[in-house]
């Protein structure tokens, strides 16, 4: 991904060589492998890879939430052009839930179950806001009725488990959008919610991110989700940004032999009938990666040369790490 | 609500009979507490006299007839021993046991959860291992030894605080209490010490467990991303979460302490209910010790009646689904 | 974080379940020291007659010359030497504290065993029979449950009179209701488990079922828990000792040695009171050690890495 050049606006979020360790009982794992990726304000970028492809982890990196074991080893992440990396935990804190928000998951687990919403979405602009207390809880309010939850001073004076998970997610919606951030990121928000539901929580999101031009880092396993929402995307891959590029780019003419398995392997592509495509093998465990380029191992394509770790090819917008890229688009025999 | 408290009493009351015939049998069964009262010599007219006066010489489902009827009515017997109402024997000491017990239960609570909160956030720092070593010694360490060992101590030793007794007392209320006057401060710190080591562990555990789990819990990963201070996260977030389920155990405990006092009391020559029902056991005083269960077994229902209560009204989740009648 | 650990980890174990506990048990320096120091106390406990100077507790051969002498005196005929002080009767203190150590171990050990049993069995079978037998037996439980240990033990032992048989039965009763509830959650949850389904599909009778597949897979559980038992019996006979309510005055016992030592105190004579008190601790500070250690190992969900 192209970074800000002196005609382009700055990015909201500028990542380069993010590299995060955890040093384990059996050894180092890197989850996150020199990920560089970018986000215009106003844009949705769609971070997509199997479970244990390190994409909540870049997540969490970029809000620096890595605990021991753990620790962010290299790179640089910037917001709007500040550096992050190196920050003291000040000063960091400072900019997570003000200038960055996160939604996690599950909302069951990220809400305190003994406090009631009111409290939990107050500290929230306390913490950041130099603002009294009841013209807080107005934000507050305001906030619940953008996000479409109907009486809300009713609603402040809950408890979590009162709502549904749909609300629940977006009273975490609500807080993520309280201090008016630059950046959010979220982590697979709508995994744990029902089908309908999801779709009502994108619609929200999208029209939310238009409305306030905040970047949106989405960070998700599921294809369908991506594709009617993210402007750019980035595939990712046992810790690297294996493809990016733009939506239309990476989901319709896919170029690394994983993306194209992946975005084929998409249960809609496939005609009546036949079975349906596999990626054949398995996620390789972190500690046990093959050399060079770690989709090897399960790539029809790989050759000699693949033991070699793959350079990054960039060109048209979009980034590249393959030796023997796809040239033909989805659905079309290999 | 209702409902579930009104069960809940009736249980009790059933229990308490049950209790109440246990007692009264077994204590029956151990001999005759006449032999302990009279005089050897005694000639048999004055035996007689002596069985007929205390009514033991009635088959013993009357006496316990007898007993329930007049316990109803608020009269457990009179003491051999001390030819006073048994009730009235042990309402003048309960409040020094009370005391003890309250006492040693607001020191486990005050030394015991910093000092846990503080090893469940250092778990890996000298200060934290230090903590938990010390819980189990807290643990471990018996009673009646630590009495002994703080008696030697502070008072033989250094001669700062008094070994035995009670201290100064005012009224509040009709009731006696010591703490409020220095002397009774005094003689009040040593054995409420001695009897709060075991709790004072049992919360440094507790609190330590559950701050640990609390921190992996995700509302805590969320209340970082929100970037909120520690100091809040820990203070309001956490503390929170964990205090519940330790008030619960340590009132829960309370009916423990206050048998535990039994052997306080007989180290520091405290004048409470404790120190009653040993000697009454060793003198086979009867009334004292059936009234002196029947009190405790009352207590300890109380207790864990109020316990539920109470927790219901702290957690909100389960105060308000009120499907549990 | 944790799943990018687990996942990478995962590859990696080999080892037999055995060599996995041994291994992450002694990852502890102090549980591993714990588990010295019990050893220690094990042999000394078992192998103590042949070990001490004197039997203690053999009314013939003691002095009462020798009373009350502080440590490293010898003997009025000078065969002895008093390493650790006398007591008012003329024993070594040593003996004494290594017979009443033996005293304290088998009580231990016995009552918990015998209230294990009583009470594993009857939680297993109220989990597995359910229905009244089970509302019974938990009511009862409950009950129990809802008293502290130490009335329950006094009022028997004050019904009984003092007696090594008799402090036993006083513990079995006050313990076994503990080690029902346990037994009866675990075996709920084992219960659902489709091995029980299957076993039922074969056939097997019920007593089978509860005791040769429900059992063995209970125990694992209960095992920290019946450790940290054995050491609190182990304090209740002592306290009962001590209060006069529970071995009889000639007998071994850390508690009576305590209590007999608790009025020399104020002279000075600490001995007779502070080393039964020291060696009470030991063995109760070991078995908390290992039981501690123990749980932990055996709790899948306190594993952290």
């Amino acid at each position: 991904m192209p970074a800000a050049s002196a005609s382009s606006p700055v990015p909201t979020l500028a990542i380069e060589g993010l590299t995060t360790r955890f040093g384990t009982r059996s050894g180092t794992v890197t989850p996150v492998d020199g990920v560089s990726l970018s986000i215009l304000p106003g844009q949705i970028l769609g971070l997509v890879g199997e479970s244990g492809s390190g994409k909540s982890l870049t997540g969490y990196s970029i809000m620096g939430l890595i605990d021991a074991p753990g620790r962010i080893e290299s790179g640089s992440i910037r917001l709007n052009g500040r550096e992050l990396f190196g920050l003291p935990a000040e000063e960091m804190r400072k900019i997570r839930g003000n200038r960055i928000a996160m939604i996690f998951q599950d909302p069951m687990m990220t809400l305190n179950p003994v406090l009631r919403i009111d409290t939990q979405m107050i500290e929230s602009v306390l913490a950041h806001q130099d603002v009294g207390h009841e013209q807080a809880r107005a934000m507050c309010r305001d906030a619940l009725e953008r996000v479409g939850i109907a009486s809300p001073d009713e609603r402040l004076l809950s408890y979590p488990h009162q709502f549904s998970g749909g609300m629940r997610q977006r009273v975490a919606i609500a807080i993520a959008l309280l201090n008016q951030p630059d950046l959010i990121i979220c982590d697979e928000p709508t995994t744990a919610l029902d089908v309908t539901i999801q779709g009502q929580i994108l619609y929200e999101m999208q029209k939310l991110c238009a409305d306030t031009g905040a970047a949106l880092l989405w960070i998700t396993h599921d294809l369908s989700v991506i594709a009617g929402l993210a402007d750019t995307v980035a595939v990712m891959y046992a810790g690297k940004i294996v493809e990016s590029g733009t939506a239309q780019q990476v989901l319709g003419q896919p170029r690394h032999p994983y993306a194209h398995a992946l975005i084929a392997s998409a249960p809609s592509r496939n005609p009546r009938g036949q079975p349906l495509r596999q990626i054949p093998g398995m996620t390789p465990a972190l500690i046990n990666l093959p050399s060079g380029c770690p989709f090897r191992e399960r790539c029809e394509r790989a050759t000699g040369a693949c033991r070699q770790v793959p350079p990054l090819h960039t060109g048209e917008g979009r980034t590249l790490r393959c030796f023997h890229p796809v040239d033909v688009p989805v659905g079309a025999p290999a | 609500m209702i409902a579930f408290v009104v069960r809940r009493v009736l249980q009790s009351v059933f229990v308490l009979l049950v209790m109440s015939l246990l007692v009264f049998v077994g204590m029956y069964l151990i001999g005759n507490p006449v032999d302990v009262l009279i005089n050897p010599e005694a000639t048999q007219a004055e035996r007689a006299a002596t069985v007929a006066a205390f009514g033991l010489d009635k088959p013993m489902w009357v006496q316990y007839g007898l007993f329930l009827q007049s316990a109803v009515a608020g009269d457990l017997g009179r003491s051999f021993a001390y030819s006073t109402p048994a009730l009235t024997l042990i309402a003048q000491r309960l409040p020094a046991t009370l005391e003890l017990a309250v006492v040693a239960m607001l020191v486990s609570i005050l030394i015991g959860v910093p000092l846990g909160l503080w090893a469940g956030l250092r778990r890996d720092k000298l200060a934290g291992r230090a903590i938990m070593g010390f819980s189990i010694l807290g643990f471990s360490l018996p009673t009646f030894w630590v009495g002994l060992m703080l008696i030697m101590l502070f008072s033989v030793q250094l001669g700062w605080l008094p070994s035995s007794g009670r201290g100064q007392t005012v009224e509040v209320l009709g009731i006696p209490l010591s703490f409020l006057t220095l002397d009774g401060l005094r003689h009040l710190a040593l054995p409420a010490l001695n009897l709060s080591l075991f709790n004072i562990a049992l919360v440094i555990r507790l609190t330590h467990s559950g701050t640990q789990e609390a921190m992996l819990q995700d509302y805590v990963k969320f209340a970082r991303a929100k970037g909120l201070a520690n100091r809040r996260i820990i203070g309001v977030h956490v503390l929170k979460n964990i205090l519940i389920p330790i008030v619960t155990v340590i009132a829960l405990q309370f009916g423990a302490l206050i048998a535990f006092a039994i052997v306080t009391e007989s180290i520091f020559a405290w004048p409470g209910i404790g120190k009653l029902i040993i000697d009454s056991i060793r003198v086979l005083d009867r009334p004292v010790v059936v009234a002196y269960l029947l009190l405790t077994v009352t207590l300890f229902i109380v207790i864990n009646l109020v316990v539920d209560v109470v927790y219901s009204l702290l957690d909100p989740r389960v105060r308000l689904s009120d499907a549990k009648g | 974080m944790r799943v990018a650990t687990a996942l990478a980890t995962a590859a990696v174990d080999v080892e037999t379940p055995l060599r996995r506990f041994a291994r992450a048990y002694l990852a502890s320096k102090v549980a591993t020291f714990g588990l010295v120091l019990l050893c220690m106390v094990l042999f000394v406990a078992i192998a103590g007659p042949f070990l001490t100077p004197q039997n203690p507790y053999d009314l013939k051969l003691l002095d009462v010359m020798d009373s009350r002498l502080p440590p490293g005196e010898k003997s009025g005929d000078g065969k002895l030497t008093f390493l650790l002080g006398s007591d008012e009767q003329g024993r070594d203190m040593v003996s004494a504290i290594v017979y009443g150590i033996r005293t304290s171990v088998l009580v231990g050990v016995v009552s918990t065993a015998i209230a294990l049993a009583i009470g594993l069995s009857l939680g297993l079978l109220a989990a597995y029979l359910g229905g009244r037998f089970d509302g019974f037996i938990m009511r009862l439980v409950d009950i129990q449950l809802s008293f502290p240990p130490i009335l329950i033990a006094l009022i028997l032992l004050a019904l009984t009179g003092p007696g090594l048989g008799k402090i036993i039965v006083a513990l079995v009763a006050v313990k076994w209701a503990y080690y029902a509830r346990s037994a009866r959650s675990i075996a709920l949850v084992e219960r659902r488990k489709e091995y029980i389904e299957a076993a039922t599909c074969l056939g097997l009778s019920t007593p089978r079922i509860i005791f040769r597949h429900l059992l063995p897979n209970c125990l694992t559980p209960l095992l920290a828990v019946t450790a940290l038992q054995v050491a609190s019996a182990i304090t209740l006979e002592a306290t009962l000792s001590f209060l006069g309510l529970g071995l009889p005055p000639t007998s071994p016992s850390l508690g009576l040695l305590i209590s007999n030592g608790s009025q020399y105190l104020m002279s000075g004579k600490y001995w007779i009171s502070v080393f039964p008190g020291v060696a009470l601790l030991v063995v109760i500070v070991a078995i908390n050690l290992v039981a501690d250690q123990l749980r932990d190992v055996l709790n899948p969900r306190l594993q952290t890495h």
